[in-house]
Parts: C-alpha cells; sequence; structure tokens
C-alpha cells in the first residue's frame, strides 16, 4: 500500500492537472469563449433556476387536430359524393369518427373508392347502407408524431426567430413538448407566443343575411358560419365557409401603421397566394372580405380593387401586439393548440442571487470543514484538505467538462459533498490511530490504516452512489442536477481520498522518515 | 494538541441500550405513520399542483396586509402569503384553481397583473394537476427503488441478515422524516425527495461503515460473545461516526445560514436526517442485527480478492 508506483503519480498529477485546466474558464470572466486555443473553454453549464429563465411543459391537444381532420374528410366526403352523384344522409363527425349513410346500397362499391382515398391510415366499417371511418392506431400515432414535429418546428420559430437563444425544445411522452428558454425577461411574452395557433384564413362575408337574424334562427344557412369578432366588442359576422386564402401562403408579415396611424399588420403572399388573392378580390369588388385570426374575425374590409401579393391587417392592436402578432405569423400557424401543463419561470435578479448564495455557502462550508479537519488530524488533516480542495476543483472541472448543468440543489450537493468527501480519510485516519493504538510502528500503521479502510470506504460509496442513480433516473430538472453533482462528487472523493491523500501521506513520510506519529 | 469530540478509546455498553432503543424508535415511527395518515403532510405544488410566485418589493418592506386584500378581491380561492428569506421578498401560493390548465395560466397573469409595478416577480411555478400526479408517482418510485437497490446490494456483499438489519434502519429514516413533516407542515415538494434519498444515502454510508467493522470482528473474535463483538464494533467506529457527522453537518450548516431561502428547507431536512441516520445506523441497524445469530465464519465465502482479506 506504501509503494506508489510513478505511473500513480502521473497519473494523480494528470487527473488534478486536467480538472485545473477544465475548471479554470469558471475563474476567469467573460464567457469563456474567449480564453485562447490551449484551453477547453466551457463554462460550467448554469440551470434555468440559477440564470434565470423559463421552463414550460406544453401538451399538444391532439382531439383538436383529429377533430379538424375528421371534419376535412366528411367535407371531402360531400364533395365527391355530389360530383359521383351518390346519393347519401346523415354526413357528420360523431366521437371520432365519420359517419355517413348511403340511399341506395348498389353505390357502396363507389363510396368505397371515395373512402380508399384517405389512405390506409384509416379504417371502415359498414354496418348496412351505413359506413363509419376512423383514424387506425397507426393513423393516430403517424397524425400525433407529425403533429407535434411541425408544433416544435413553429414553437423555435416563434420563441427564437433568430436563432440566437438556445432554447432547448424536446420531445417528451406521447403528447408533450418540453421547452426551456434561459434568460427570459418577461415568461408572460412566452405564453403569449404560444398561446394561439395563429391560424390565418381569408374568407367572404356572407352579405345574405344578416348577423341579428342568423342569431334569431339559430343557424347560419349551409355553407356559413357564424364568428365572433376578435375585439371582444361582442360583434358578430356570418362569413362563407369557403376559405379563400389561408395563412400558409404568407411570405412575410411586419409590424406598421394604417394610413390612420394606428399599429397594423403589413402581409405579403407568396406566388401562389397572390394569385388566389387577385383571383378572389378581382370578382368580388364591393363585398367585405373577413379576415379571420383563430375563428375570429379581426377585421372584415370591404374589397375597394383587386388585390394582389400585399395586404394590411388593421384592429384594435397596440404597439406591442402588432410586433407579436406579425412574429406569430411569420413563423406559421401551430397545427395545434399547446397546453400548458407546467411552469417554472426564474427571473435573472433571483438567479444571480443564487449564484451568490451558493458561492458564500460553499466557501463557508469549504472553510469550515478545513479547519475542522486540521484540528481533529494535525498534518494530516491538513493533507485531506489539499485532497479536499482537488476534489472541488475536480467537481467544477468535470462539470464543465461533461457540460453538466448546474442547478440550485446542485450545489447543495457539492457542499454537502465537501462535508462526506473527508468521509473516506476520516475512515483511513481512524484506522491509522486504532494500529498506532496496537503499538504499530508509523509505517505499519499507515499502510494496515489504508489497507483495512479501503473495502469500507468502497462499500459506502457505492451504496450513496445507488441512492443518486435513482435520482438521476426519476428526478427532474434541478434534482437531476443534484444526482449528477451527488454522482461526480463520490466519484472524485473517491479518487481524492485514496489516490491524492495518500500519495501526499507517501511523500511526507519519504521526506521526514518519523520515529513516531501523533495522530 | 488534538480536537477529540470522542475520547480515542471508548467501551460503551451500546447493547444495553438496545432494547430501550428500539421502543423509542418503534414508537417514533408508529407516531410518524399516525401524523401522516391523521394530519398529512404539507404537499407543495409539486405534487399537490397549484401555483407559487415569489414577489420582491422594489421599495421597501412589502406590505402584506395590502397584498392580501388586493389579492382576495382575485376570487382565486385559498390564497398564502409568507415572508421569503427577508422582509422585501413574499411568496404567494395560490390553490389549484377549478378548471382546467387555462384557468391556471389566467391567475397567474391575474396575480401578477394585481402585484402591479411596485412588485419584481422573480419566480412563477405553475403545476398542472397531471403533472403533479406523475411528479409523486415518480418519487415514490425513486424512494422505493433506492431502497430495493440498496438492500440487495448489501446481501449482495454481507448477508442477508445485515441487508434486513440495514433496510429496517433506512425505512425508520425515511418514516421519521416524512413524520417529522407532518408534525412540523413544512412543505414537502421534490427537494424534499431528494433530501430524503440524500438522508437514505447517508444513513446506509454510515450503516455500512459499521457492518464491515461487525464483519471483521466475526472474523477476528470468534471466541467472542455475539454482542460483545457488536459493542466493540461500534466503539471502534464511534469516532468515525461523530467526525463524519460533524463536518456533514458543518458544510449543512453553511447551506442553512447562506444558502438562501430556497435552499434553507432542504438543508435543515438534510440536518436532521444526519441526526437520525447516524442514530439508526447505530440503535436500529445494529440493535436488529443482534436478534439473530451471525455466521462466524463469513471469510471462507467471501470474495478472494477484496483488499479486506489482507488485514
Amino acid at each position: 500500500m506504501l509503494q506508489f508506483e510513478s505511473w500513480k503519480k502521473i497519473l494523480v498529477l494528470l487527473v488534478t492537472v486536467l480538472g485545473i485546466v477544465y475548471a479554470a474558464p469558471n475563474a476567469m470572466p467573460g464567457d469563456g469563449s474567449e480564453s485562447g486555443n490551449f484551453l477547453p473553454g466551457q463554462k460550467i453549464n448554469l440551470g434555468l433556476d440559477l440564470q434565470g429563465g423559463s421552463h414550460l411543459l406544453l401538451r399538444v391537444d391532439m382531439d383538436v387536430v383529429i377533430q379538424e381532420r375528421l371534419e376535412s374528410m366528411a367535407e371531402t366526403i360531400r364533395l365527391e359524393f355530389r360530383q359521383q352523384k351518390l346519393r347519401f344522409s346523415d354526413l357528420d363527425v360523431v366521437d371520432g369518427t365519420v359517419v355517413v349513410t348511403l340511399r341506395n346500397a348498389s353505390d357502396g362499391d363507389a363510396a368505397r373508392e371515395v373512402f380508399q382515398e384517405f389512405g390506409p391510415v384509416v379504417s371502415i366499417t359498414q354496418d348496412g347502407p351505413g359506413y363509419s371511418i376512423a383514424f387506425n392506431e397507426q393513423g393516430l400515432i403517424d397524425l400525433q408524431s407529425r403533429t407535434i414535429e411541425q408544433s416544435m418546428e413553429i414553437i423555435r420559430r416563434r420563441i427564437d426567430p433568430d436563432g440566437t437563444k438556445e432554447p432547448v425544445i424536446q420531445r417528451q411522452g406521447a403528447d408533450r413538448v418540453l421547452v426551456q428558454l434561459p434568460g427570459v425577461d418577461d415568461p408572460e411574452e412566452i405564453k403569449r407566443l404560444l398561446g394561439r395557433t395563429a391560424k390565418l384564413t381569408f374568407q367572404l362575408v356572407d352579405t345574405s343575411i344578416t348577423a341579428q337574424e342568423v342569431r334569431e334562427r339559430g343557424r347560419a344557412p349551409s355553407g356559413s358560419v357564424l364568428l365572433p369578432a376578435d375585439d371582444d366588442s361582442g360583434e358578430f359576422f356570418v362569413v362563407e365557409k369557403r376559405v379563400m386564402v389561408s395563412g400558409e401562403l404568407l411570405d412575410s408579415a411586419q409590424a406598421s401603421f394604417d394610413q390612420n396611424n394606428r399599429p397594423a399588420v403589413t402581409f405579403a403572399l407568396n406566388a401562389e397566394g397572390a394569385k388566389k388573392f387577385g383571383r378572389v378580390t378581382g370578382a368580388n369588388i364591393g363585398r367585405p372580405f373577413a379576415i379571420i385570426l383563430d375563428g375570429k374575425v379581426v377585421s372584415a374590409p370591404t374589397i375597394q380593387s383587386q388585390i394582389f401579393g400585399n395586404g394590411q391587417i388593421t384592429g384594435n392592436f397596440s404597439v406591442a401586439e402588432t410586433n407579436e402578432l406579425s412574429l406569430i405569423l411569420r413563423a406559421g400557424a401551430l397545427p395545434a393548440p399547446l397546453i400548458v401543463m407546467e411552469e417554472r419561470s426564474i427571473g435573472p435578479g433571483l438567479g444571480a442571487d443564487s449564484v451568490a448564495a451558493g458561492q458564500i455557502a460553499a466557501f463557508v462550508g469549504l472553510a469550515l470543514v478545513m479547519v475542522y479537519m486540521v484540528l481533529s488530524y494535525g498534518l494530516f488533516g491538513l493533507l485531506a484538505d489539499v485532497a479536499l480542495l482537488v476534489n472541488v476543483v475536480l467537481i467544477l472541472g468535470a462539470l464543465s467538462a461533461i457540460q453538466a448543468t448546474l442547478t440550485l440543489p446542485g450545489i447543495a450537493g457539492i457542499v454537502l459533498t465537501m462535508g462526506m468527501a473527508v468521509d473516506a480519510n476520516v475512515l483511513v485516519f481512524e484506522r491509522i490511530r486504532e494500529e498506532l493504538r496496537r503499538g504499530r510502528n508509523v509505517m505499519a500503521a499507515i499502510e494496515g490504516g489504508y489497507k483495512r479502510a479501503i473495502s469500507t470506504i468502497v462499500d459506502a460509496n457505492l451504496t450513496t452512489l445507488f441512492a443518486a442513480l435513482f435520482l438521476y433516473i426519476f428526478g427532474s430538472g434541478p434534482i437531476k442536477g443534484f444526482a449528477v453533482t451527488l454522482s461526480i462528487g463520490i466519484a472524485t472523493s473517491l479518487f481524492t481520498a485514496v489516490m491524492v491523500t495518500r500519495l501526499l501521506v507517501i511523500l511526507w513520510l519519504e521526506r521526514r522518515r518519523p520515529r513516531e506519529l501523533v495522530l | 494538541m488534538r480536537l477529540k469530540l470522542v475520547p480515542s478509546e471508548t467501551s460503551l455498553d451500546f447493547m444495553r441500550l438496545r432494547l430501550p432503543a428500539l421502543g423509542f424508535s418503534g414508537l417514533l415511527v408508529a407516531a410518524s405513520i399516525l401524523m401522516f395518515t391523521l394530519v398529512g403532510l404539507n404537499l407543495g405544488i409539486d405534487f399537490r399542483g397549484g401555483i407559487l410566485i415569489e414577489a420582491r418589493s422594489t421599495d421597501g418592506p412589502a406590505d402584506i396586509g395590502g397584498m392580501r386584500s388586493d389579492l382576495g378581491t382575485l376570487g382565486l380561492g385559498d390564497i398564502s402569503l409568507q415572508e421569503f428569506g427577508s422582509d422585501t421578498d413574499i411568496l404567494v401560493r395560490v390553490q389549484r384553481q377549478d378548471g382546467d390548465e387555462q384557468a391556471q395560466i389566467a391567475a397567474i397573469t391575474a396575480i401578477t397583473d394585481t402585484l402591479g409595478s411596485g412588485y419584481e416577480v422573480r419566480r412563477t411555478e405553475f403545476v398542472g394537476p397531471t403533472v403533479g400526479a406523475e411528479l409523486a408517482q415518480k418519487g415514490i418510485y425513486a424512494v422505493g427503488c433506492a431502497l430495493l437497490a440498496i438492500m440487495v446490494y448489501i446481501w449482495f456483499r454481507f448477508e442477508w441478515q445485515f441487508s434486513l438489519a440495514a433496510i429496517l434502519a433506512l425505512a425508520h429514516d425515511v418514516l421519521s422524516t416524512i413524520g417529522l413533516f407532518a408534525l412540523t407542515s413544512f412543505e414537502f415538494n421534490l427537494a424534499t425527495v431528494a433530501a430524503i434519498l440524500t438522508i437514505a444515502g447517508y444513513s446506509i454510508n454510515d450503516t455500512v461503515v459499521v457492518f464491515d467493522r461487525v464483519r471483521e470482528n466475526l472474523r477476528r473474535y470468534k471466541s467472542y460473545e455475539q454482542r460483545d463483538i457488536l459493542n466493540r464494533s461500534l466503539n471502534e467506529t464511534l469516532s468515525r461516526t461523530v467526525m463524519t457527522s460533524v463536518t456533514t453537518l458543518l458544510a449543512l450548516l453553511a447551506i442553512v445560514l447562506f444558502g438562501g431561502a430556497v435552499l434553507r428547507d432542504f438543508a435543515l431536512a438534510m440536518m436532521w436526517g444526519v441526526l437520525i441516520g447516524t442514530y439508526s445506523s447505530v440503535f436500529v441497524a445494529v440493535g436488529a442485527l443482534a436478534f439473530f445469530d451471525l455466521k462466524r465464519h463469513l471469510d471462507e465465502e467471501d470474495d478472494p480478492g477484496s483488499p479486506a482479506e489482507a488485514g
């Protein structure tokens, strides 16, 4: 135990130097990227609770998407059946299924051909003249995957339009998306940005009937629908169901002002959109044309002349609202509404305070433990303290090297490790004391102390590692961070206690060749 | 001159206190279970769902009374206000709102709007009911799996009697910590689960050290009474047990005093855990071990590669 081969000395030195090199950027000002080419230059990744930021767990509301798809299927069936002169009744969407009844049983084959158009994602069941069409399992899974992928892309474009903020956007489980955005000043803004699907459509207003009459009658003419105004004025519009131009054809959208100097959003359509827009506006001069956002009528200006690529959306907007709206329109519509399941937002002030408090606690904790060790074990305590410092450097270096995220509980984990890291040394030192009491000479006592303590040290640390492992598996966010620092701390304290302190003790023995030892 | 909290050589008769201590622990655990079932835990929003907002007054101490009456008009139900760390910082807790997630988000907006410009919102946390239930489930899994893994490891390294005794001690620590939280109505949240798992880790660490010594002494003093071997093992490791507890407590004390309000409860729970973990290693784990007739020839079937063999 007291022979320390040169390769082990080199290993200890190498690991320590590596630790210092990796930990060094954290002691430097700036973000560490300018520390030159010879250093790794990456600082520890601070968690959202330390640097401030927002953590949102969102659920993608699949029910809405499925309902939309089914309604569009029903619409396709209606058009196709009419075109092919198939007589039908009771076409409807009920409980996630499109149902339709054929008048003539002989039309069955033709009807099935129409249904086949929807592809292998639907299953068709027949009950006499009645047919039901629903998504099958694979179809639902495909639809869900596609919807979530699209949602993630749109989320990214909305919260990070310039690609500079380094957000984390991850799929979680079947229908959830985790969004983590560092350094947010106003978490409400993100929720506003993600809070609307932003489906923009242009539909003609049905001028054959007034909203008042529709409400009295209780239903709109077929092919039309009653929609509320966007400004909560209580006003309603009757608009045709047919979508003339939709938001997917937008090329750009910018916040601007209208001729009365009120905030507005100016948009430009792409080539396909411009063609469609020109055709509709050309044919309907004099009619009001509704601009509809998420099922609400933003405005319904009367078409004065044929318009091609460009237009303006005016309404009761503030400048901030036009900025957000234009950003959302540029990013595109979400395929489904997002529901916030969990939110944790930390302001930058609190994060900075936490880092400061954590640092003070760490320094004080370190100092207390170091002083206590020296008081208890004298020179050997001092050697253990050197190892403890190496330990702290190694923890910081390891965290920087693997770019683990340091959270506030993670800082607690480091401070706790400082208290527990000396345990391995304590075990050895207490053993040496026992051996000395048994009358062994210095060399034999130290050798025996290390030999006997080591299996205890390994057992004790491995069991703690189990606890940390399960914290990591089942923990979320900051708790995971705690588990990571605790695990790294266990590994580094094993190394420093078994290798570093022992090397220091051996070096001391070789220099001094002490006859006796008071421990 | 050395600082020694424990004399170099002690010969305390721990085993004489074994039965009273086990009785006390039994009562403690029973009382904890009773507190848990009758009073229940003060569950944080992590598990119950709800809203938590930390706000700092931008001019002078926060006016809790004013805030209470302002927020009371919002009709959000049960709102609790609490000073947090300093008299300018306030923690606002709002019960889970009726309705879906959107209703919760609307409540957050209403609160931050009502607080107005006199307050800086430093932290907003919202946990929906679905997520809360999932987090609670994960917490239970985490504690359960960790205990199981530790049990299997000890069984593998020692004998089944040790494993059983260790798990008794661990369950004792976990249950009495939960009981303490029920008694004090300290908030029980995700960080508490982390604290409990860390307590389990610390306690088992302590127990393993004592068990290692018991195993060693069983081999070494084959002619001794088992009771004397257990006592001897506890006395021999006592100095280390106290030393490590003190260093860990010192580190935790630093967090309590300087680590900020968020970590204070966590560190306090840990300090309790160090105390109860140390106590249970001595009295519950070794105390339970005394009920068994332990094998004396462990070395014959022990792993020959183990470094301890060399001694």
